[in-house]
């Protein structure tokens, strides 16, 4: 039995301390003991890119990262991407003009890593997109809409 | 894709060292009952599928000093805990030793890169270990840090003994990994072959160093991945070029010789005869290009 212990995190903003044992994968308590559902356990091995988080401005992944090992991190989920009064970001309203959502469920590892790439290249090639996105994995929409997505959200 | 037993990791205690005094008071009290982790981003998948189940996590991430890439008296110097995408970015990477990024680049996706380390790579010893080529390929050696504090310098060529079999001790902790700065002349590549373009464990890899003297090799380092047990340095196609012109011939003749050197299995990712296959093609493009980049860039 693993006695647990606190760690603390400021996600999307918010200061929290969950009470986590040491064998926690962040993934899990972000969705568990955090309620923010929104991030995805897929595929569990590290190559499907659905719990995609920043931490610390950094997109991991949070299915191979223990909570422990980020203790003291600046976590943005996707729950943290909408602005506060509820507004859509830009590049969630591009999503949704684009069709590039049919399930949903990689949406939420696409749009963070698209916001990445979009704070270092404002303005970047679709080869450029499709690179960034190589660890996101799209079982529904042939990637072409998403990238058609965040391309025009560059300058 | 690998299936998982559970949907946690089984470990009992995880220790984060904040320097390097730290680390080693750890391993000296716990020595081989530690498993010392960066990124982990190869770790936790195989504690997860049962195949390793250490009853001490260390990690390394907190250690501000095994995370820097710096240039040191002729030679470039990299922490262990130095990630994939840092090596990518690094200005100094990028001119001292470009093929070096090249291979960073290519490790998994742009999220493991953000964790994955050098130091990782090498420690766990994969026999497809990008970075492994390259390094071997500019001559590196690692330093090494014993439970007793003791430090020891090892070349790569004979830091990976055998399949997964490292010079790493109980309780031994990789720290740094340093080569010499390769001469403005010298050209290096590094090409890997994959069954897609990101989060592919190499089917071969080779990376090739040459230094050339108009059409004349002075130099030549060769190394593969993904062929042999460990990811190996191939000296005997290094000789064949060495002093010689390179031509055609020359050329055909190391692209053979490779064949003889390596010792490719048949897995899932592809069979011993295809890998034997694309590793000689990839070297002879690899040995035409590093000649082409020399000729074309002069100097």
């Amino acid at each position: 039995m693993m006695t647990k212990r606190r760690v603390t995190l400021t996600v999307n903003g918010e200061h929290v301390e969950p009470l986590v044992e040491a064998n926690a994968l962040l993934v899990n308590v972000l969705r568990e003991e955090l309620q923010l559902t929104g991030t995805k356990y897929c595929c569990g091995t590290g190559q499907c890119g659905g719990c995609t988080v920043l931490v610390n401005g950094e997109p991991i992944l949070s299915c191979l990262t223990l909570a422990v090992a980020v203790d003291g991190a600046d976590i943005l989920t996707i729950e943290g991407v909408a602005k506060p009064d509820g507004s859509l970001d830009p590049i969630q309203e591009a999503f949704l003009d684009h069709g590039a959502v049919q399930c949903g469920f990689c949406t939420p590892g696409m749009i963070l890593m698209a916001k990445d790439l979009l704070a270092h290249d404002p303005s970047p090639s679709e080869e450029r997109i499709r690179e960034h996105l190589r660890g996101n994995l799209c079982r529904c929409t042939g990637y072409h809409r998403i990238v058609k997505a965040i391309g025009s959200c560059g300058q | 894709m690998r299936k998982t037993k559970t949907k946690t990791v089984t470990s009992t205690t995880y220790l984060r060292p904040t320097d390097l005094n730290d680390l080693q008071q750890i391993m000296a009290e716990h020595q081989g009952r530690a498993a010392v982790v960066a990124g982990a981003t190869d770790m936790i998948p195989q504690m997860r599928a049962g195949r390793t189940l250490p009853a001490v996590l260390v990690d390394l991430c907190e250690i501000a000093e095994l995370s820097f890439i710096r240039e040191e008296h002729g030679s470039i110097a990299i922490g262990a805990t130095t990630t994939m995408a840092k090596l990518a970015s690094s200005p100094i990477i990028a001119s001292g030793s470009p093929f070096l990024a090249t291979a960073a680049r290519q490790v998994g996706h742009p999220q493991t890169r953000n964790r994955a380390t050098i130091g990782g790579n090498l420690a766990n010893a994969s026999p497809s270990a990008d970075t492994a080529p390259p390094l071997l390929a500019l001559g590196a050696a690692v330093q090494i840090m014993s439970p007793d504090g003791a430090i020891r310098d090892v070349p790569l060529h004979q830091f990976f003994h055998s399949y997964r079999v490292t010079d790493l001790g109980e309780g031994d902790v990789l720290t740094r990994i340093t080569f010499p700065r390769p001469p403005d002349g010298a050209a290096g590549r590094f090409t890997k072959i994959g069954l897609r373009s990101a989060s592919s464990i190499s089917v071969a890899s080779v990376a090739v160093m040459l230094e050339m003297e108009e059409t004349t090799c002075r130099t030549a380092r060769v190394a593969a991945g993904s062929v042999a047990p460990i990811p190996m340095r191939v000296f005997r196609i290094e000789e064949l070029l060495e002093g010689h012109e390179i031509g055609e011939t020359l050329v055909e003749e190391c692209s053979e010789l490779l064949r003889a050197e390596i010792s490719p299995i048949s897995d899932v990712r592809g069979s011993d005869k295809y890998r034997s296959y694309v590793a000689s093609a990839v070297l002879k493009r690899q040995i035409e290009m590093a000649v082409a980049d020399r000729r074309t860039f002069g100097a």
